[in-house]
């Protein structure tokens, strides 16, 4: 296998030809916010959060898809990218209704994570206030669409790992919205195995498990991944 | 070789009463257009588009019904199908009115008025764009841009481009409609 | 099929042609005045007249005269008539005889068809679209038949390369180059795409030469499948544009007839197939990547690049995509040869460009023109200018492109001094507009636009286009402060920078040339405006 040397933040790796700036950025102890990302599951590099620069390129590529070169320089918080960071957190913030003094997973939270890390303490954006609705039609868990990021993690969880592809998004533009079968409560969806992958997946309190309450509800960030470990290198740790 | 005819017979015979029993349970001949389309296609999953095209020719628009039967004949998730027919604009999940009037939006019918057209149609019978008459006689419906530049403002009535127009035209034509 | 038997189509198509050909436009504007009526009483009144072994009435694509159609043209007297009605019909014949024709004449000297040079276009409205044979004897498939036995596929990608031609999508990237990259790639499937999903409000072009020559299109993309190895291709093409689609299918059925699609092309074993994809009402499915999942029977949402298409494409597998434009040019380029093409236009912008010029302009149309001509040119000589009153501002790029101001006409067209100022190629429509248009209002419309057609995948542009749009509603309805104007362009360079594909990368250009441009008209409707006037609640 062929390695590639790269420097990030001034930091020099060595990584296998393939892989992705993220991964090469953990390798160098380099952190990059996400939100999107998911280990175990494909990349989409639609929250934008994970941008970066590289000298040489003149647009801004997304870490969790772009593949390391030999010798490229990456940068992953000049000013910019601070800057831009934090609109799409507030961004975020202004186009769902989220609350976190009432929600179950306040404190345990990748978007409230998110915001602390860039540094958001409001929008400048004014709030769209969106008329969303909650779905408790299934007997364990729950779908609050006020929280929902449309990160889609939930989808590609549900159709790469337990293959059951229960959910999609529906809709277009500022209208998508996340569904369960033909737009069924979640709960009539027979495809559904209640396997509870969703849930874990869900950055947020959007996806979360009856019962619980306010901050109380922590989510297994790490599921997927020892799933997939599991699954494809008979290696049963986490 | 003289086994070839033989299974070719086989097949076709073994095949027959498989395929009488396709179709849908109601009986209703309209799906055996989208069953020829998915057929013809070997059911592969990039001919979904076609097919809701279909189905939305010979319905006039997607019922949950057809949404499933296409999520079965093509073996896909019911979410992905109902993900792609709520994407495109073209497909609709709910009744049309009797006729429809398709008012362009595009640039050069904006320039020249095409907005007054369609701020009187909605005017004029108190519905909103993408809405249909309560006595189901129409629909009003917005194109981005049909490509009839030239003429512009244009107006699809019932799927004739009409050129040139004024709030009063389309007024009347679709007046006419309601007689 | 052999040479000869082309020749022979060619030459048997020549003989049975009348000497006088009345051709009367059938594309979808023209048809939509009323054509059919005319060219039924045109039929009519040559059956009446008995002239039926010397003149014949040919429907024909279209003229680019839109904004006074329907068009009827005497070949090979070039006489053109505009906004014929069914009653004209039989005057126009009775003129044939030295009667007089009742209907407008046109004036085939102007400007507006004078200063046209015609490649892509160049059997547009001259030869019925809905028969191959007329293509033929046109010396249509003779490109086709001259690459797959004269030429080795890396001399056709030289060619190409050579020729100078970039992207008519508007992206404006060296065809060649994209040609070259695609050839290089290894595997045995490969995949050919033609973007037909002409989705920028204001443009037509490509709907025309759908319309107008089908076959050019496909000799074009058939040559680019022998030049990169690719054995199947699509086109894409949006359900708005219905005569087009049929129009081409019935240029794929009748060249298949006479095997100039499918397996074993004139005898070699190049085998090339062409299959339709119809999109659905999504302007987003214009980008690439979003095609791609489209025509896979997904939902068109783009996804980033690299890889891009020619390396990872239509179900994994390298792809080239081109736009209709593109393809069309192509058969001409290997007729005429590289060099040829690589003298017309500008340094870095070769060939001609077709652009739907509409809007308040009195000639309203299609036009095609050599790169490097002026707007000023284009919009005054050839475009006679706003009816009554003065040019303010033409757009071009569509959505994605933006505003020039009068004061820029004299910027000449090409590909890298339309970005220089702000706006961009784009696929080639360009809407005038006069002193009565705001421009706010304009910037307005084409962000309603973005974001009623952005997918929703990334956050900057399924929420940046809503905020920018209601930015703008607040400066229009005079409740936005000079504040309001600086957080908008911070907004539209952040959507600018961080989107995911070119539908929300360019979405800001509209505001930001406007902005750029006309920013006096932003300055006064704010309520701390800056320039003194005190701003006028609407």
């Amino acid at each position: 296998m062929s390695v590639k040397t790269l420097t990030i933040d001034g930091v020099d790796v060595a990584i296998e030809e393939g892989a992705t700036l993220l991964t090469a950025a953990k390798e160098a102890g380099v952190h990059i916010p996400t939100l999107c990302h998911l280990e175990g599951v494909t990349d989409v590099g639609a929250c934008r959060l994970c941008l970066v620069e590289i000298e040489g390129i003149n647009k801004l590529l997304p870490a969790c898809v772009t593949e390391v070169s030999e010798g490229m320089k990456v940068h992953t918080n000049t000013e910019t990218l601070q800057e831009y960071r934090r609109m799409v957190v507030e961004m975020l913030f202004s186009e769902g209704n989220h609350i976190c003094a009432v929600c179950v997973v306040n404190g345990n939270c990748q978007l409230q994570d998110a915001a602390i890390e860039v540094g958001m303490d409001h929008t400048r954006f004014p709030y769209r206030f969106p008329q969303r609705d909650v779905d408790v039609s299934h007997d364990r868990f729950g779908l609050d669409h006020n929280r929902c990021i449309l990160c889609t993690r939930c989808v590609r969880v549900c159709d790469e790992i337990e293959g059951a592809h229960v959910w999609d998004v529906a809709g277009r533009g500022p209208a998508s919205r996340i569904i369960s079968g033909l737009a069924q409560p979640w709960g009539e969806v027979e495809a559904c195995t209640s396997c509870g992958k969703c849930v874990d997946a869900c950055p947020t309190g959007s996806l979360f498990r009856k019962g619980s309450t306010v901050a109380e509800m922590e989510k297994d960030r790490g599921k997927v991944e020892f799933l997939v470990t599991a699954r494809e290198e008979h290696k049963w740790t986490r | 070789m003289a086994t070839v005819p033989t299974s070719r017979a086989d097949t076709t015979a073994a095949k027959k009463p498989k395929e009488a029993k396709k179709g849908h349970p109601s009986g209703d001949k309209r799906f055996k257009v989208l069953d020829i389309t998915m057929k013809r296609a070997q059911y592969r999953p990039d001919v979904l588009i076609e097919v809701l095209h279909k189905a939305q020719e010979a319905f006039g628009y997607l019922e949950e019904d057809v949404l499933l039967y296409v999520a079965r004949g093509l073996k896909l998730p019911l979410s992905r199908v109902y993900g792609v027919a709520t994407f495109y604009h073209l497909f609709s999940l709910k009744p049309g009115g009797t006729h429809t009037c398709v008012v362009c939006t595009g640039t050069a019918c904006y320039v020249k008025g095409g907005g007054q057209v369609l701020s009187a149609l909605e005017e004029h019978f108190g519905i909103q764009v993408g809405d249909t008459t309560p006595d189901g006689e129409m629909s009003l419906l917005s194109a981005r841009c049909l490509g009839a530049c030239g003429i512009a403002p244009a107006v699809v009535f019932d799927g004739t481009v009409a050129p040139k127009q004024t709030a009063e035209l389309a007024l009347e034509k679709v007046k006419g409609w309601m007689e | 099929m052999d040479l000869t038997e082309l020749q022979e189509i060619a030459e048997a198509e020549r003989q049975a042609q009348k000497s006088i050909r009345v051709h009367c436009c059938t594309s979808t504007g023209c048809q939509a005045a009323n054509s059919l009526g005319v060219k039924k009483n045109l039929e009519g009144a040559v059956k009446a007249a008995d002239l039926g072994d010397r003149v014949q009435v040919v429907g024909v694509g279209c003229m680019g005269f839109c904004g006074r159609g329907p068009l009827v043209e005497i070949d090979p007297q070039d006489k053109l008539y505009e906004e014929v009605t069914p009653d004209d019909a039989a005057s126009i014949i009775e003129s044939l005889n030295g009667g007089t024709a009742t209907a407008n004449e046109g004036d085939l000297n102007h400007p507006f068809f004078a200063r046209q040079m015609r490649i892509v276009r160049e059997t547009s409205g001259k030869i019925d679209p809905e028969r191959i044979e007329e293509y033929i004897a046109a010396g249509g498939y003779q490109s086709l038949y001259k690459v797959i036995h004269d030429m080795t596929p890396a001399e056709v990608v030289d060619q190409i390369s050579k020729s100078g031609l970039r992207g008519r999508g508007g992206g404006g990237y060296p065809t060649g180059l994209k040609w070259a990259t695609m050839a290089k790639m290894p595997g045995e499937q490969k995949y050919v795409i033609c973007n037909a999903d002409e989705g920028d409000p204001g443009a037509f072009m490509d709907r025309s030469v759908l319309e107008s020559d089908p076959h050019r299109v496909l000799e074009g993309m058939a040559i680019a499948g022998y030049a990169v190895g690719a054995t199947q291709a699509f086109i894409y093409v949006r359900a708005e544009y219905p005569l087009a689609i049929d129009r081409l299918q019935k240029a794929i059925k009748q060249a298949k007839r006479l095997s100039l699609l499918g397996s074993q092309i004139f005898g070699s074993p190049f085998d090339f197939k062409v299959d339709i994809r119809i999109g659905a009402g999504a302007f987003v499915c214009g980008e690439e990547t979003a095609l791609i999942a489209s025509v896979e029977g997904g939902r068109g949402l783009p996804r980033p690049r690299p890889p891009y298409p020619a390396q990872s494409g239509l179900w994994g597998c390298p792809t080239l995509i081109n736009n209709v434009e593109t393809f069309a040019n192509i058969a001409v380029i290997i007729r005429e040869g590289a060099e040829w093409y690589a003298n017309i236009g500008t340094e870095k912008s070769k060939g001609t460009k077709v652009f739907a010029l509409t809007g308040k302009i009195r000639n309203n149309g299609l036009i095609e023109v050599p790169m490097g001509i002026t707007l000023r040119e284009i919009v005054e000589e050839m475009g006679g200018g706003v009816p009554d009153g003065e040019v303010k501002a033409v757009q071009t790029g569509g959505p994605s492109g933006g505003c020039i101001p009068a004061s820029l006409l004299d910027t000449p067209v090409d590909y890298d001094s339309l970005v220089t100022i702000g706006s961009m190629m784009g696929s080639g429509g360009m809407v005038v507009m006069d002193e009565t248009t705001s421009m706010i209002e304009v910037a307005q419309f084409y962000m309603e636009f973005c974001r009623g057609e952005t997918c929703g995948k990334c956050i900057p542009c399924r929420v940046g286009t809503v905020q920018m749009y209601q930015a703008l509603t607040k400066i229009l309805k005079g409740e936005a402060t000079m504040r309001d104007i600086e957080q908008l362009e911070q907004l539209c360079g952040m959507v600018k920078d961080t989107s995911l594909c070119g539908l929300g990368q360019t979405a800001p250009n509209p505001v930001m040339s406007t902005l750029r441009y006309f920013r006096d008209e932003y300055l006064v409707l704010l309520q701390d405006s800056p320039n003194g006037k005190v701003a006028v609640k609407s």
